[in-house]
């Protein structure tokens, strides 16, 4: 059996949690033919449902007394002793902030080795994984000496796939608690309602680096977001020069997105940057160097200075929107 | 207060990666090398935090002698000491790194209020170290955190959820791991470079336990030369972009 810790979101189970049930189907080997479902949030009726049309049999709901809010310990030692308890041969999360951070706790409850951001599993004696590394610039294959098997799934390397619905089983899971286990719980403080789209969910980022030159300089990156929807982005030399908010950073120790159109525009392509993007569905490159490294991961490419071809392509798509 | 922060020496990755001939690691000849942003920024505030309270900043690197070069680098920007946990170079896996730093934390001559970790290594990025000490050492552990401060032996933390935050306030000692944007790292000064030679490094050989997430071989991924289309150059190609944006159906 494989367990999946999931989160939810507004809509219904979130997108990470739907990608590790659509590979927890698909892990190889006799054992890992069912998958039962962890969560400690309340789910709606749309949530239920996709779990059904992820063939889920069992949802467990934990349940931590006096805890009011995301208590990753808390989490953890409930999804350990379900995973005991329940025989689990694997036991997955999506590598998010929240999965993440409840499987290293896990790991540490059970004394397990732990490998994150998996792309392949393959059961047997040992376990082997591939594994991002250098935030996906690098893949590691690696063996895995744990019972339970614990894993995080890489972000956006599998397209969720439906099955068609099962009966589903919703039981509470009491977790018996250790004090330190309480100490930690977050408070959530809600956005400011801002209207700007969240980078990270974005289905346009419009990236500027070095290229750009400066502050100023992204009014037109900005103003090409504003047309298509989406969100502005940059890379790591940007913010360092203070020319952007660090929260505009895509890259490796700044924000990952996967959006349907990724324009990078005046970046060369370090490691660093590819691995908050390289999961983009279309990346356009716009460069005045042909060789540049970030050319390797375009799909289409235009060669020139971005200050001169930005306000053109803003102009065409101006053209182009006006009825 | 007194402050550890954990580092690891990693390669600096540049554009692209090449790999030794055996396939079990990155060819690091023409390489330097650094530490993660996360972990220079957990330094720095680990520092502001020593300058507002009073204490010690002590930076902690597992892994090869050299590593005492990235320990001298944070000490030019205010760390006072180090401790090297010298291995002989092969990786270790999260567990054991968790047990050795443990350990060294609980033999250490300092006691420590605050341990300090960035969110992930760069280079094996397992977002586990940090929490599997904190477990080991019976200290209550937050992760992923963007903003920091101490009061009256709270910690007050704060990371990024989705369009708003999420608040911690923990109890002292305690484990914390950090991002970068938490702060803007400072720049060593001559001085600094100065003092940073004459402060104390300690290290202690470690030696490592069998692996238990064993890595077997290293692989570049396909992505890397990918074909291109070239949609034209400078603004001739501007009418092409549009036609590609109807295509993908970013635009009707």
């Amino acid at each position: 059996m494989t367990l999946v810790y999931i989160e939810q979101s507004d809509s219904g189970i979130d997108d990470l949690s739907l990608q590790a049930l659509t590979f927890a189907r698909s892990v190889a080997g006799p054992t890992a033919t069912l998958t039962e479902a962890v969560t400690a949030e309340v789910l709606g009726d749309a949530a239920l449902e996709s779990l059904r049309r992820q063939g889920v049999s069992t949802l467990h709901v934990l349940r931590t007394a006096d805890i009011d809010g995301y208590a990753p310990a808390a989490l953890a030692r409930g999804v350990a002793e379900l995973a005991q308890q329940r025989a689990a041969a694997v036991v997955m999360a999506p590598s998010s902030d929240h999965g993440n951070e409840v499987m290293a706790h896990t790991a540490a409850i059970l004394d397990q080795p732990l490998a994150t951001d998996v792309l392949s599993l393959t059961l047997g004696a040992p376990a082997t994984v591939a594994r991002a590394r250098w935030g996906g610039s690098l893949i590691e294959h690696a063996e895995v000496m744990g019972e339970p098997l614990l894993v995080t799934l890489a972000a956006h390397s599998v397209e969720v796939a439906e099955v068609s619905p099962a009966e589903l089983a919703v039981l509470d899971f009491e977790v018996t608690l250790r004090p330190l286990d309480a100490v930690v719980v977050a408070s959530k403080v809600q956005g400011e309602g801002s209207s700007s789209i969240n980078l990270a969910d974005a289905k346009v980022v419009v990236s500027g680096g070095r290229g750009v030159g400066s502050t100023e300089g992204f009014a037109v990156l900005e103003e090409l977001a504003d047309l298509l929807g989406g969100a502005v982005g940059c890379s790591r030399v940007v913010t360092s020069a203070g020319w952007r908010p660090h929260t505009d950073q895509v890259g490796q120790t700044g924000t990952k997105v996967a959006p349907d159109l990724y324009i990078a525009c005046g970046i060369s392509g370090a490691t660093q940057h590819l691995a908050g993007c390289r999961t983009s569905k279309t990346m356009l490159v716009i460069n005045n160097d042909p060789e540049a490294s970030i050319m390797a991961h375009a799909d289409y490419a235009i060669i020139g200075d971005l200050h001169t071809v930005l306000p053109a392509v803003v102009a065409e798509v101006r053209k182009a929107q006006s009825p | 207060m007194d402050i550890l922060v954990c580092v690891k020496r990693v390669p600096m990755s540049g554009g692209r990666f090449v790999l030794t001939e055996d396939g079990r690691d990155i060819e690091t000849k023409r390489l330097g090398f650094t530490i993660s942003p996360h972990e220079e920024c957990a330094v720095e505030e680990a520092v502001r935090l020593v300058e507002a309270n009073g204490g010690t900043v002590t930076v902690l690197a597992l892994g090869v002698s050299e590593s005492a070069e990235q320990i001298r680098e944070q000490m030019a920007i205010g760390a006072d000491r180090g401790i090297v946990l010298e291995t002989d170079g092969a990786e270790w896996d999260p567990q054991a790194t968790a047990d050795a730093i443990a350990s060294a934390v609980q033999r250490d001559e300092t006691f420590f209020d605050l341990v300090m970790f960035g969110n992930e290594s760069a280079d094996s990025s397992g977002y586990q170290v940090g929490i599997r000490v904190a477990h080991q050492l019976g200290l209550p552990v937050v992760a992923g955190l963007k903003s920091v401060s101490v009061t009256d032996g709270v910690v007050r933390a704060e990371r990024p959820a989705g369009t708003g935050k999420e608040v911690f306030e923990v109890p002292l000692p305690a484990v914390v791991t950090v991002r970068e944007g938490l702060n803007l790292p400072r720049y060593p000064s001559v001085p600094g470079r100065i003092r940073a030679k004459k402060k104390p490094i300690v290290v202690h050989e470690v030696s490592r336990p069998p692996a238990r997430l064993n890595k077997v071989r290293l692989e570049l991924p396909a992505d890397q030369g990918k074909r291109v289309e070239i949609l034209g150059h400078g603004v001739e190609a501007a009418p092409e972009v549009v036609g590609m944006f109807r295509k993908i159906g970013v635009i009707s």
